[in-house]
């Protein structure tokens, strides 16, 4: 018989198992999108996802949002005072928070938190048989399990960002506040008043990218666990360093872009 | 509709018909042309060793993995000329009983059931779905769990969930992954009991796949050997291990001296 399965490497074992992730990840992501516009869309499991991401992220996110709006205050403070230029200080924390802090920090405790446990479900679904038992039902688990949780990511993802950027301006004005007599109003219209729609739109289009991003990668690494309990822990690993890296690199990118636009 | 019923005339009484199967893994020959035959109504019991391909069998049958090369026929349609919607809609005539069970762990016992029912059958009310729940578990005797949470469940229970879920769709042919595996010997004779109880009550063609004898001699009318590969022997409990072939005679006096 010809051996369909039997296997020879291109390049070596490592490198060929490297490029076939890559390809296994393309092909993934197409299907997502295949999938994604497509009924049925099970909205109730979204919405079910979105609560299980978003509802249960915001305690964290609102403590770590409140800290870091403290922490980048206090840091920046002497920089500016060297200069004579304190009263720039909510502009400052305005640009910093919402252009960068806010997305970059929610993403990457979502990429702990949600993506560690979307990643952990799928995988020990899948090492127990349970998408199989799924398929098998003719349920597809793509739909049900992948589409639901990407969306319910590019959903959640993108409004705690938004209100860890606010949480984080509150904490900012809780600093200033010890130290000058502000008001909670003055520093706000101060914070925004040097945010264009511009950064608006691309700190709402990181967040959407890193959500989806955090969604996809904890997806296709719980999707495709092997090697029983190991093998979760493994692909759980995996997601979160994944995840983390692309949003940095993600960032990097459409800073790039905003920053041509901005300057063009 | 008409066409399955034309085909299925086609195939004689054959539920499942398998040809010349060939399954690899790499450098591993799992399956070395492998014929099969599940007539309607029957059980029939897959023997043999483990790792000898018993479950990557009845993946096949369910589209989980596909052949190298091969026919399989089931119902009357030939599974590789079946598009995603076709084949979803013949897996919705097959149950299958997982090793494990394979039970939803983040459902209760009554969202395990309703599950696949609701995400099958449109327009069903919640009186509707309670019913089947409640008929379903009712058959396998767990009634009074319905409202528990399945880590909750022995492993007894656990089979007899997993065998529930699946009848709540009403399959014409049952496929049984090792039903008996990891069961105390009391537990084993109640799942025996309830695989031939579900065929007379839902008029099953069953296939089982197990290494337990006394399981294949309870539940099944006919058994296939299945060594190195390959069907060995296949006929009546007496006709396979009356034998004098020598890989048949170890497997029968191993399982006996157990």
């Amino acid at each position: 018989m010809d051996r369909a399965g039997a296997r020879k490497y291109l390049f070596s074992k490592k490198i060929d198992s490297y490029f076939d992730g890559i390809y296994k990840g393309y092909r993934f992501t197409l299907l997502y999108f295949k999938e994604a516009f497509t009924s049925p869309f099970h909205l109730r499991e979204i919405i079910n996802q979105c609560f299980e991401i978003g509802l249960k992220s915001l305690p964290l996110i609102t403590m770590t949002g409140f800290i870091i709006g403290i922490v980048f205050t206090k840091q920046s403070r002497p920089s500016l005072e060297n200069f004579g230029a304190v009263s720039w200080l909510p502009s400052l924390m305005g640009i910093a928070i919402v252009r960068a802090l806010g997305p970059l920090v929610t993403s990457l405790i979502c990429a702990g938190k949600v993506g560690s446990s979307i990643s952990a479900e799928l995988g020990s679904m899948k090492v127990t048989e349970q998408i199989d038992a799924m398929e098998v039902s003719a349920i597809n688990p793509f739909k049900y399990l992948v589409v639901t949780r990407v969306w319910a990511t590019s959903i959640s993802i993108p409004i705690l960002s938004f209100y860890c950027s606010c949480v984080g301006l509150l904490g900012s004005y809780y600093n200033v506040s010890t130290e000058e007599a502000t008001s909670l109003q003055v520093y706000y219209t101060n914070a925004f008043s040097n945010i264009s729609f511009l950064d608006l739109f691309s700190s709402l289009t990181k967040s959407i990218v890193f959500g989806f991003t955090i969604g996809i990668i904890s997806c296709y690494k719980g999707f495709f666990a092997s090697n029983g309990t190991s093998g979760v822990g493994k692909a759980t690993n995996q997601a979160v360093i994944l995840s983390m890296f692309l949003i940095f690199l993600e960032e990097l990118i459409i800073v790039q872009i905003v920053n041509w636009i901005r300057y063009f | 509709m008409e066409n399955d019923k034309i085909q299925y005339r086609n195939s004689g009484d054959a539920v499942i018909k398998i040809e010349g199967l060939y399954k690899s893994f790499g450098e591993l020959d799992v399956l070395k042309g492998v014929d099969l035959t599940l007539r309607k109504g029957e059980n029939l019991a897959v023997l043999g060793k483990s790792g000898t391909g018993k479950s990557v069998l009845i993946k096949l049958l369910v589209g989980l993995l596909k052949p190298d090369r091969g026919n399989i026929t089931i119902l009357g349609q030939q599974l590789d000329s079946l598009s995603p919607r076709e084949l979803n809609a013949l897996r919705l005539r097959i149950g299958f009983s997982f090793q494990n069970s394979a039970l939803y762990d983040s459902m209760s016992v009554y969202g395990n059931l309703s599950f696949p029912l609701t995400m099958n059958v449109k327009n069903l009310t919640k009186r509707q779905v309670d019913d089947a729940v409640e008929e379903a578990l009712d058959a396998v005797g767990l009634l009074d769990k319905i409202g528990r949470r399945t880590e909750e469940l022995s492993g007894g229970q656990r089979k007899r969930l997993g065998i529930a879920r699946t009848l709540i769709l009403k399959p014409e042919i049952m496929l049984y992954d090792e039903p008996t595996a990891g069961l105390d010997p009391v537990t084993c004779i109640e799942i025996n009991s309830l695989i031939v109880e579900m065929q007379q009550k839902y008029k099953t063609s069953s296939i089982v796949i197990t290494h337990d004898l006394t399981c294949a001699k309870t539940t099944c009318e006919r058994i296939a050997m299945l060594l190195n590969g390959k069907f060995l022997k296949t006929g009546t409990f007496e006709e396979v291990f009356r034998t004098e072939e020598e890989q048949i005679k170890q497997f029968y006096s191993y399982n006996f001296t157990i």
